[in-house]
């Protein structure tokens, strides 16, 4: 047990450093590790994905989403629906049982958001970089809490306020 | 016991012996290798097999008799997908402990954690199951439940007052305008202190009709009518052209009060009792029902508040038989019928006379051109019996020993079950001839036709349901139990394909293709439509509210965390109630909560649902409580802690998730 502990540590090590770019990971990492990720780690995800940022993911959304200015009244629906739907795993600016959404469009095309409040499922089995948010977040997958496309869009409209 | 079973296990023996040789052998009870008969050339095993994936063709409500439930199976496979507890409290699903259904079990002689549940009957429309609800009888102390067929959750029950011995019940009309309760035991009506022996002419039998709302489902007694108190067994609607009535067997039309094994079979022949329920409601109506004190309790259990509440009420509207013309007409029927069985022409209704060689089948036409004669035979209690030859459509001669129950395949065929001979019996109905017998192993009792008690059966399978097992199974002690057997009725004869267990002693089944509730099944409880007054819908609103020694914790659960998940300041002596919402809006994703040291209830709650346990606490310690449904991968970290101080202790109440306290 103690090794197979140590293992996954390990690997969770070695996966946060590999992904890097992301969350900011736990207070383990420290500043010259960072920096060592940060020379070496771009490329190999390039390798694997791409463009993050225009990744959409898997799911009922299929084509990328271009904001245009902020829509206040579908931010302040979506704030509502946040804090009833999703507050018991993300902390808006935290870390908790899943990432923070703060600052979420510097890393992800808002559709695949979208594709990930929708079909956790499904993202969670086929979409690369959600399956290494899952193993950063110890396997916790997340919740399909059942959301209309119009209130995920809300939703996603909500984190451009954060 | 041992001699009933002895000479059960003898007659049995000849039975099926003269059964074979009469018949020329039946299948042996669907050994795998049979192939004969089979249409598709398929093996029985193949018939039967719904492979890993692949769903059932049909459910089967099957009723859990002395356990006091409802099971639910999939045919033809005969795998056990729930059972939905209705009369008996259920510590795996906390109904009848947790706070919110503990009225659900209410009666007028208080909390009952146990009953006796017999006959499931589902709704109909145009005398056709519509897959609205499922109703089912307790037996012991008199009630109704109807359960959801969205939910699959028993959600009223409401007790049948002036009844003891609820056996004819819970029946249909055919568009669910009533659901018909009779009683089995003649009482004093009302309730008084007499004598037992002055039973005859003095106790009543009251046959209960139960409006629906056809909106809410929701049950109220619409009005009782009074009869001689004879024991009422079993009953059938009317339907298509006997729509508007309602047939009741009878036994113990001599009205003793000892020894009935004996005693109560001496008449040739009891009544199947017409009941013409559009002229009691011309009646009430009319002015002539009487509102009689009478005290029940009326349970329902409301979705929006996951929480049942139980009314008592006072009064019931009551019709006499005997004062009431043509309000009720007796058909003499040999000899202590049980089944009262109505084919889905609504033409024939079958008296199957438990102790009489032959099967008295009565015509409805018949019945109504005799009322129109005045063909009468005298009457009992002012009521008047018909004369036998003037409503008797015909005889099925000898089919076997001991006929219990009825039911049509819609393709001209009835089937009748016999318990001495431990067989099913096929027979045509206006010929009254014998096609086909297959034995039961053993004692059959009711069986089961999807839709066979309808207009529009679906006569593909028939399940029957045997009382006694000995040998079909590993043997678990002298506890064995019930068995379902499933036959197909496809073809000219009957062919058994599978033996399975039951859940308690099935009495009584409804079944229905999958297809008509499927697609009704509800996945979740939408959070936001949740009323219930503790309820916490996100974990800001998680709380911990003392209001002297009770305590009230506000607690949410998502995969797979509780919210709060530190507790301090309960003190011994304190009564704390767990009130626990399941954030969770995913199909299949329930959590539970167990509290050591709980003397009431776990919890298991769906999603979007709040359940309460209460724990009062006798010790001082720290003592946990986790979740008791596997739910993620980090099931077994969902937990927590609650601090036990000693009674007067000034540790202040605070409450926490991951080091943030509140107070």
């Amino acid at each position: 047990m103690k090794l197979l502990n140590l293992f996954i540590t390990g690997l969770l090590i070695f996966t946060l450093a590999a992904c890097g770019g992301g969350d900011k990971p736990s207070s383990e990492s420290k500043a010259p590790a960072k920096s060592m990720v940060k020379k070496e780690e771009p490329k190999a995800e390039a390798k694997a994905e791409a463009d993050p940022m225009k990744d959409i993911g898997v799911g009922p959304i299929k084509e990328a989403i271009t904001f245009g200015e902020l829509d206040e009244a579908l931010a302040a629906k979506g704030e509502e629906l946040y804090k009833a739907k999703c507050t018991a795993c993300h902390k808006p600016d935290k870390k908790y049982i899943g990432p923070a959404p703060k600052d979420i469009y510097q890393r992800r095309n808002p559709a695949w958001v979208m594709n990930m409040i929708l079909n956790p499922d499904g993202m969670i089995k086929e979409d690369p970089t959600a399956k290494k948010l899952l193993q950063e977040f110890n396997g916790t997958p997340m919740s399909n809490q059942s959301l209309t496309e119009e209130e995920a869009r809300s939703i996603v409209e909500y984190f451009r306020t954060l | 016991m041992k001699y009933l079973f002895k000479s059960i296990s003898f007659l049995t023996l000849v039975a099926l012996t003269w059964a074979m040789t009469s018949c020329g052998g039946g299948n042996q009870g669907g050994a795998a290798n049979n192939n004969s008969g089979s249409a598709l050339g398929k093996s029985t095993a193949e018939r039967v097999f719904v492979a890993p994936g692949e769903l059932d063709e049909f459910y089967g409500f099957i009723s859990g008799g002395f356990s006091g439930q409802l099971a639910v199976y999939g045919l033809p496979s005969g795998r056990l997908f729930k059972v939905i507890p209705v009369f008996s409290q259920d510590g795996e699903k906390a109904y009848g402990y947790n706070e919110e259904t503990k009225a659900m079990l209410q009666t007028s002689h208080g909390f009952i954690p146990w009953d006796d549940s017999h006959h499931p009957d589902i709704s109909q429309t145009n005398g056709e199951l519509d897959g609205r609800w499922v109703f089912i009888n307790a037996n012991n102390t008199p009630r109704i439940a109807r359960v959801s067929l969205e939910t699959f959750e028993t959600e009223e029950i409401i007790e049948i007052p002036n009844s003891a011995g609820n056996h004819s019940s819970a029946f249909v009309t055919e568009n669910t305008e009533y659901v018909v309760a009779g009683t089995r035991f003649g009482v004093p009506i009302p309730q008084r202190d007499m004598s037992i022996e002055d039973y005859k002419g003095n106790f009543k039998a009251a046959l209960s009709f139960v409006k629906v709302d056809q909106e809410t489902g929701h049950m109220n007694i619409a009005f009782q009518v009074l009869m001689p108190g004879f024991d009422y067994d079993l009953t059938h609607p009317g339907r298509g052209k006997s729509h508007g009535w309602m047939f009741f067997s009878t036994y113990n039309t001599e009205e003793a009060n000892s020894l009935l094994e004996v005693n109560a079979s001496q008449n040739d022949k009891d009544f199947i009792a017409a009941v013409n329920w559009k002229k009691a409601e011309e009646y009430i109506a009319a002015g002539k029902g009487k509102k009689m004190p009478a005290k029940y309790a009326h349970n329902v259990y409301d979705e929006a508040t996951h929480t049942a509440t139980s009314t008592m009420e006072n009064e019931v509207l009551t019709l006499d038989a005997s004062e009431l013309p043509g309000l009720v007409y007796f058909l003499p029927t040999p000899k202590s019928p049980h089944g009262c069985d109505v084919d889905p022409t609504g033409e024939y209704i079958v008296g199957n006379g438990k102790l009489a060689a032959s099967l008295t089948v009565h015509s409805f036409t018949k019945m109504q051109q005799a009322i129109k004669d005045k063909a009468f035979d005298g009457d009992a209690y002012g009521i008047p019996i018909l004369k036998f030859e003037a409503v008797n459509a015909g005889t099925v001669v000898q089919p076997g020993l001991g006929p219990l129950h009825t039911e049509f395949d819609g393709k001209g065929n009835a089937y009748t079950t016999f318990f001495i001979s431990s067989e099913v019996v096929k027979w045509k109905l206006g010929t009254w001839e014998v096609l086909d017998r297959k034995p039961t192993y053993y004692s059959v009792g009711h069986l089961m036709i999807p839709g066979g008690n309808s207009r529009k059966p679906f006569g593909k399978y028939l399940v029957a349901m045997n009382k006694i097992t000995k040998d079909r199974y590993l043997p678990t002690g002298p506890e064995v139990c019930q068995s379902a057997q499933l036959y197909d009725i496809t073809g000219d004869k009957m062919e058994m394909l599978l033996d399975f267990p039951t859940v308690g002693e099935p009495h009584y089944a409804a079944g229905c293709p999958a297809s008509l509730l499927m697609k009704n099944s509800r996945k979740i409880f939408k959070l936001e439509d949740n009323k219930h007054p503790y309820a916490a819908k996100s974990e800001s609103e998680a709380k911990v509210v003392r209001k002297g020694k009770n305590v009230h914790i506000y607690m949410t659960m998502i995969r797979s965390h509780f919210a709060p998940d530190n507790i301090e300041g309960i003190k011994v002596g304190d009564k704390v109630f767990f009130h626990v919402t399941n954030l969770e809006q995913d199909y299949d994703v329930p959590h539970g909560i167990s509290m050591l040291g709980a003397n009431t209830s776990e919890l298991l709650i769906m999603p979007g649902q709040t359940e309460t346990l209460v724990w009062e606490p006798k010790e001082v310690g720290v003592w946990p409580f986790y979740c008791t449904d596997f739910c993620s991968a980090l099931h077994q970290e969902m937990q927590g802690y609650v601090r036990v101080s000693p009674a007067g202790s000034n540790v202040p109440l605070k409450w926490s998730l991951d080091g943030e306290w509140n107070q």
